[in-house]
């Protein structure tokens, strides 16, 4: 195990550096901030000196020899924009993505698995195919479609719900979170209900897949021929078995999920990171484009690490320590 | 059983009548882009221009027309070619209670030039000014270094600090609130990064009254979710209504809208001074002398354009067609120069004339998120043109590759937009007509390279001429040489749409901003 641990971190240290070569290199090519940034009137001299301030005016090997250096000593940055590190504004950021992510994944669990088992046991019947009928309505329509529908519906039209921002927050261990307030979960609803929908999706293939497969294994009839009740060998055999490909499939979408929250967030002005983002794009603030990036993908490597240590766990013959 | 059915009633009015009386206090707004900080001298784009009025004032107001307007100054006079002496108002109290005075008008001018790694400075604004002399607390003086015309237009456009509360405070100090204290109608709360920003009336104005107690504003950058919020009464008032949205709001009886032309102008740049351009060819390829430079071929393609066209079919009624760079009642704006008329015969005349009777090939370069229906502008250009021969294709791309590229001289035929801040037109004969020139500072968006030394010296000649009468006379000299010329070739003004809950109601400004002071409740 420990080996495992050592082998992959020392792994995820190369990816890492060469993300960063790619993501540098790529974001310089996009274009050069100054046209964006400096007010059009801007006389030369002021350009100039804005230009230097930021550091644009080194060759490329430079800026990133600089980047590195500041990076190994945790500091990402100072974005062109707000003058504040990148680092600290995608941090400031990443708790309403967080919660938003989690709740859209538990979502996706608590409804998707049993839904999911439901049509594997039943498939033959009208529920089990309505059930596989939204689950393709949820794999094909396009998220912020269903986002814009779900504020039509549900605020313009019913008016139960609100038709975006974070609402009001309630500081837990000094991160700001809006699921312990009325007014903050009313208006986490709609995103995380339009940020499930696909996984949800999801994770009725995949169990309902694993059940269906399940059944028909020996270990299911030996079960039944022991008299074991129903309940039981789904509820408790079957379901521990199709747990593993579902954990292995969510876990990744999970990094998807924080990662590329950006559609909901941006059709419910909801403050995440992935909002951030896109402005950043939109500006073409490099240094919070890169930090955000390479976030992205620690966090990746993070989720990765866990998934197969939670499998380890549910499936004792994978052996982490074997893998070679 | 009456008594308690009275008492129930009597209990549910209270509540209602507390409801609204709550909903009268509180004003939210849905606006389309986030300032990027609070300090008002760190970034000059009009998302923090605006927000940083909230919270201070100006030494010169601009009304919604742009005109001039007391501010925290009551007067401004030259004493001299070089001078000016401005009267500020007395009685007027920073947030915090401490007096304004001259001191901190000096303090907020030496600070501009020295706000750390800003993006986009103010310091131009400052930068003729030589000298400042207090001569009592509500009486400053400043010397420049030539005749300074414009210096009441430059202290409309950025807002005055407390000397007390900001010295020595970083642009993250105004960010959390420690240093953001102004002399303005409403005080900082809180900033919640991209969620909102919250503001408490400061009943000491020495301004208008303000009915809101508390004002929230939100940034709401997507334009379905922001029509969607007012729609649902999430917020009270939007700004920017996309133009595809408009006719189903006027249908709505909750809600009000109101529209205001803009200082945006859509206009075309060409290449007039290389006579090899990039993405102009022949009509079988090879390259040619660019006819863009032949002022015929300009006026043909000028003619060639529907503007009104454009302004009904594709911005949905929601442009101007324009004929200079500011909208007619702005200062210095000609009274001679009118919209080209849409003439497809004569711009096959002058092409023939010019000696491309069979035309040429063309590729107009456009951004496709920068301006409203930007991408759709191009493309009904490039077929009018078609029209009277001009094969012209189209390639859009988003702003941040766009203006790159643009500014590298890499397109021959481009749409771009300007809006001026100032309100007034120098500004924009200095950046797009005047001939480039790196060490004066002219000319520093003039991507088709136009130059006209007449020009040029008419255009100088008025930035040190002090008297107003004579200063706006050569400023619309110098517009009528460039556009007369076709240096640029100019479209339309875009109009700019609020739309607010009823009870509401809106003026709307050229300059695109939402401001609580000129916001009306009308029941």
């Amino acid at each position: 195990m420990l080996a495992f641990l050592i082998r992959r971190i020392s792994q995820s240290i190369v990816v890492l550096l060469v993300m960063s070569v790619l993501v540098f290199g790529g974001v310089f090519c996009i274009g050069n901030p100054v046209d964006i940034l400096i007010a059009p009137d801007a006389t030369p001299a002021e350009r100039d000196r804005a230009i230097k301030e930021l550091g644009l005016d080194k060759p490329l090997p430079e800026q990133y020899m600089r980047f590195l250096k500041d990076a190994v000593q945790g500091d990402l940055g100072n974005s062109f924009v707000y003058n504040e590190p990148a680092l600290k504004l995608i941090m400031q950021r990443m708790p309403a993505t967080m919660e938003l992510a989690v709740t859209a994944m538990l979502m996706a669990v608590f409804f998707g698995i049993p839904l999911g088992m439901i049509a594997g046991i039943k498939s033959d019947t009208l529920l089990g195919r309505s059930i596989m009928r939204f689950s393709i309505l949820g794999f094909s329509l396009p998220t912020f479609w269903v986002g814009l529908m779900f504020i039509i519906i549900f605020s313009v039209y019913l008016g139960w719900l609100p038709s975006g921002g974070r609402g009001e927050t309630v500081e837990l261990l000094g991160v700001p979170v809006s699921f312990l307030s009325w007014d903050g979960i009313r208006h986490l609803i709609l995103p995380a209900m339009n940020l499930a929908l696909f996984k949800t999706s999801l994770a009725i293939r995949l169990s309902r897949a694993g059940v269906q497969e399940n059944i028909q294994m020996d270990y299911v009839k030996f079960a039944r021929a022991k008299g074991l009740t129903n309940t039981r060998i789904i509820g408790l055999h079957v379901m521990k078995n199709i747990m593993i490909p579902v954990i292995t499939v969510l876990g990744m979408e999970f990094g998807g999920l924080i990662a590329f929250a950006v559609v909901t967030e941006t059709i419910f002005s909801w403050p995440g990171m992935g909002k951030l983002v896109i402005d950043s794009i939109g500006v073409l603030d490099r240094p919070v484009i890169v930090a955000y990036l390479l976030i992205t993908v620690t966090m990746f490597i993070i989720i990765n690490l866990i998934v197969d240590i939670i499998y380890s766990i549910l499936d004792p013959r994978v052996r982490l320590g074997d893998q070679n | 059983m009456r008594q308690k059915l009275l008492i129930v009633l009597a209990v549910m009015a209270c509540f209602a009548f507390g409801a609204t009386m709550a909903h009268a206090e509180k004003l939210t707004l849905g606006l389309k882009g986030e300032p990027t900080s609070l300090d008002p001298h760190f970034h000059n784009v009009s998302a923090n221009n605006m927000q940083s009025l909230y919270v201070f004032d100006k030494l010169v107001r601009q009304d919604n027309r742009q005109k001039l307007q007391p501010g925290l100054a009551l007067s401004w006079n030259p004493v001299s070619d070089k001078v000016w002496e401005f009267k500020l108002r007395e009685g007027v109290k920073f947030h915090d209670g401490s007096p304004f005075t001259a001191e901190d008008v000096k303090f907020t001018i030496e600070r501009i030039p020295n706000v750390p790694n800003s993006p986009s400075s103010f310091t131009g604004f400052v930068s003729n000014i030589q000298k400042i002399d207090i001569v009592d607390p509500t009486t400053i003086r400043f010397t420049t270094e030539a005749p300074a015309p414009l210096l009441p237009r430059q202290m409309a456009a950025f807002p005055i600090i407390s000397k007390k509360n900001a010295e020595g405070a970083a642009t993250e100090d105004f960010n959390s609130g420690k240093a953001c204290i102004g002399t303005g109608p409403y005080m900082l709360v809180k900033w919640d990064r991209g969620d909102k920003i919250t503001y408490k009336r400061n009943d000491n104005y020495w301004g208008e009254k303000m009915p809101w107690e508390e004002i929230v504003v939100r940034p709401i950058t997507n334009d379905g979710t922001r029509v969607a919020a007012l729609k649902s009464g999430d917020v009270d008032m939007i700004n920017f209504v996309p133009p595809a949205d408009v006719d189903g709001l006027a249908e709505n009886k909750k809600l009000t809208l109101s529209e205001s032309p803009s200082t945006r102008l859509i206009y075309l740049h060409l290449d007039t001074a290389r006579d090899d351009s990039p993405t102009v060819s022949g009509n079988n390829g090879e390259k040619i002398k660019n006819p863009l430079k032949d002022f015929r071929v300009r006026k043909a393609i000028s003619k060639a354009i529907n503007r009104r066209a454009i302004a009904g079919r594709i911005m949905d009624g929601l442009a101007v067609p324009a004929s200079q760079m500011v909208p007619d009642g702005y200062e210095g704006t000609s009274k001679r120069l009118k919209p080209e008329a849409y003439d497809i015969k004569g711009a096959k005349a002058l092409l023939a004339d010019a000696g491309y009777p069979e035309g040429f090939k063309l590729v107009i370069h456009g951004p496709n998120d920068r301006y409203v229906n930007d991408a759709d502008i191009a493309q009904a250009i490039a077929q009018m043109l078609t029209k009277i021969g001009i094969k012209t294709e189209v390639n859009t791309m988003p702003k941040s590759v766009y203006f790159g590229r643009a500014s590298k001289l890499e397109f021959s035929f481009m749409l771009v937009g300007w809006a001026t801040d100032t309100g007034e037109q120098s500004n924009c004969i200095g950046a797009l007509l005047h001939t480039y020139d790196k060490e004066k500072g002219f000319g520093s968006s003039n991507r088709g390279r136009y130059s006209n030394p007449d020009l040029d010296a008419t255009l100088e000649e008025a930035l040190v001429t002090v008297d107003p009468a004579k200063h706006n006379e050569l400023i619309i000299k110098a517009t009528e040489m460039g556009i007369g010329d076709l240096g640029i070739i100019p479209i339309h003004y875009q109009v700019n749409v609020w739309g607010s809950k009823k009870g509401l109601a809106y003026n709307g400004r050229t300059d695109g901003y939402t401001l609580p002071r000129e916001i009306k409740v009308t029941k």
